[in-house]
């Protein structure tokens, strides 16, 4: 009998916040291997400092991050930064940014080579970006940047994929494509952890889903965790469900 | 009368004329390269400072009758590190803290100079730049100092790219952010001694902005506009030097504005094109709306 499969990604008591200020109240929660989990929360609840602290990107105060059973190894976590946070100004093109992503993989002093050109190119092609490889990335739409942005993740091959606000913006077909490559990706094994203020998405598509406001209000599988409750505690409001022809929606009554 | 061809050669017959030409390329060539990250990264007024902070350096070397060269050098890399760290501790706003210690740092070097009668010869020919006294000692020196900041800048390339582009995927990657961004101020000080001699500490921040600024319009990619900036270092010196002899001016302004005179025609010549871009899309038929040009 061998020991059960650790959890992709194990979150126990953070803390964290800024300049004194706490973001995070003793998150706690767990995802399996393989699953693709909403991040949802009001703006200010600290998906994105969740995110960013399970990277090592920002120290937590207290509490433990673990991947896969053991400390976070950057070359196992993927991730996408909200667009706003990036310098599209900047003079690279699409296959460079996605290039990228190997970057992590290659030791100081090497370059990327053939097989880093042919992961990157993939990714490009995966999010429907191969025919724009050579754009300055100044000419995207925005549509196009999370795209880039999300094939640079791809290109990194982590196990787990962290990323913030992919859908922001993006119109209904452009939103439903990368939704099914994100149940693709599920389905070969990667874990997804991805914040998203659109609740209706996370409750058609997404298996699990984490309810976060500064702390943890539920965490599980969809059709446990997604309760009337659980959304008014973690907007501080009353929503209603409603559910129509097997999808759920989410709105204020 | 000398034929245009005979014009054109006339200046590169004399020892002196052919050592600023070399001076001059190798200091543009090194400061475009160098500047493209400058540029990028919003560095422009940091690229002022290290220059002027060379010269505290350079007095001091030249009062204790030591290299003046390697005083300016260690004077830029002292200021340069100094101001990352006050920087990265958050005590000061990053232009704040590059405000404060190399206006102290020039005020030393004036100083220092001042203290002899005689600086005025000597030591003006660092702030202003005399490309036509430069010596082949220069040179050796200049090249050596040049090929090493560019070999770094090849040898680290991705890492420069991925920092200067996006730090915080670069930390998420595990790249070590602090140390390429006080690596990238180290290559600039070095690049501020090398462009010393030929611009002079007042000049040197326009061979690393002004071409590169001119790559980013023209380029796609760090790549291109490294060489459309060296391009543009490399043609200014030449013209500007042609300029120098022939009307009998400074050599560093003219190469100078040689440079911003580029810019200029490159700026025009993008607004231009946007514009016909822009109206490509009309049908052929159609009334143009709008005034006309």
């Amino acid at each position: 009998m061998s020991a059960p499969e650790p959890m992709a990604l194990e979150v126990r008591d953070l803390w964290t916040g800024y300049d004194g200020t706490p973001v995070l109240e003793g998150v706690t929660f767990a995802i399996e291997r393989g699953c693709l989990a909403g991040l949802v929360g009001p703006n200010g609840s600290g998906k994105s400092t969740l995110l960013r602290t399970v990277l090592g990107l920002q120290r937590p105060w207290r509490g433990q991050v673990l991947v896969f059973g053991a400390r976070p190894d950057r070359r196992r976590l993927g991730y996408m930064p909200q667009t706003e946070a990036v310098d599209w100004a900047f003079p690279v093109t699409v296959f460079q940014v996605a290039l990228m992503g190997r970057y992590g993989l290659l030791g100081p002093l090497r370059r990327p080579g053939r097989h880093d050109r042919q992961v990157a190119w993939a990714a490009l092609e995966r999010v429907g970006m191969a025919d724009k490889a050579n754009r300055r990335i100044q000419e995207l739409s925005g549509g196009e940047q999370r795209r880039t942005l999300i094939a640079r993740a791809l290109a990194q091959e982590a196990d787990i994929l962290l990323l913030d606000e992919p859908f922001a913006g993006l119109d209904a077909p452009v939103q439903h494509d990368l939704l099914h490559r994100f149940q693709e990706l599920a389905a070969e094994g990667r874990t997804l952890l991805v914040a998203t203020h659109d609740l209706s998405c996370v409750a058609t598509h997404f298996d699990h889903a984490v309810f976060l406001n500064r702390r943890v209000v539920a965490f599980g599988p969809l059709q446990e965790v997604l309760r009337e409750d659980v959304l008014r505690e973690t907007y501080q409001r009353h929503l209603l469900l409603v559910r129509e022809e097997g999808r759920l929606y989410a709105d204020h009554p | 009368m000398p034929t245009i061809l005979e014009a054109l050669r006339e200046p590169w017959t004399l020892e002196f004329m052919q050592r600023a030409l070399l001076a001059s390329c190798l200091a543009a060539t090194v400061a475009a390269a160098v500047g493209c990250y400058v540029v990028l990264r919003g560095m422009a007024f940091l690229g002022d400072a290290i220059p002027h902070a060379t010269f505290s350096g350079v007095a001091a070397a030249f009062l204790l009758g030591g290299n003046l060269y390697l005083g300016g050098a260690l004077a830029a890399l002292a200021t340069a590190l100094l101001i990352g760290l006050l920087g990265r501790r958050g005590l000061l706003k990053h232009d704040t803290a590059v405000g404060i210690v190399f206006v102290g740092a020039f005020a030393l070097g004036i100083l220092l100079a001042s203290r002899r009668s005689t600086y005025t010869v000597d030591l003006f020919a660092f702030v202003f730049g005399n490309v036509l006294a430069v010596g082949w000692e220069d040179i050796w020196l200049m090249a050596g100092v040049g090929a090493a900041v560019l070999a770094l800048v090849f040898l680290f390339w991705k890492e420069l790219l991925i920092v200067s582009y996006d730090p915080t995927m670069a930390r998420a990657l595990g790249v070590p952010v602090e140390a390429v961004q006080m690596g990238l101020l180290a290559l600039v000080a070095l690049t501020a001694v090398i462009a010393l001699k030929a611009v002079g500490i007042v000049l040197v921040v326009a061979l690393l902005v002004t071409p590169a600024a001119t790559g980013q319009m023209l380029a796609r990619s760090l790549g291109g506009m490294m060489a459309v900036a060296v391009a543009v270092g490399l043609a200014s010196s030449l013209a500007g030097l042609y300029v120098a002899y022939y009307a009998d001016v400074s050599p560093s302004a003219a190469i100078v504005l040689v440079a911003t005179a580029i810019f200029a025609l490159a700026l025009a010549g993008t607004r231009l094109r946007a514009r016909a871009t822009a109206r490509r899309g009309l049908p052929a038929e159609a009334p143009t709306p709008g005034p006309k040009p």
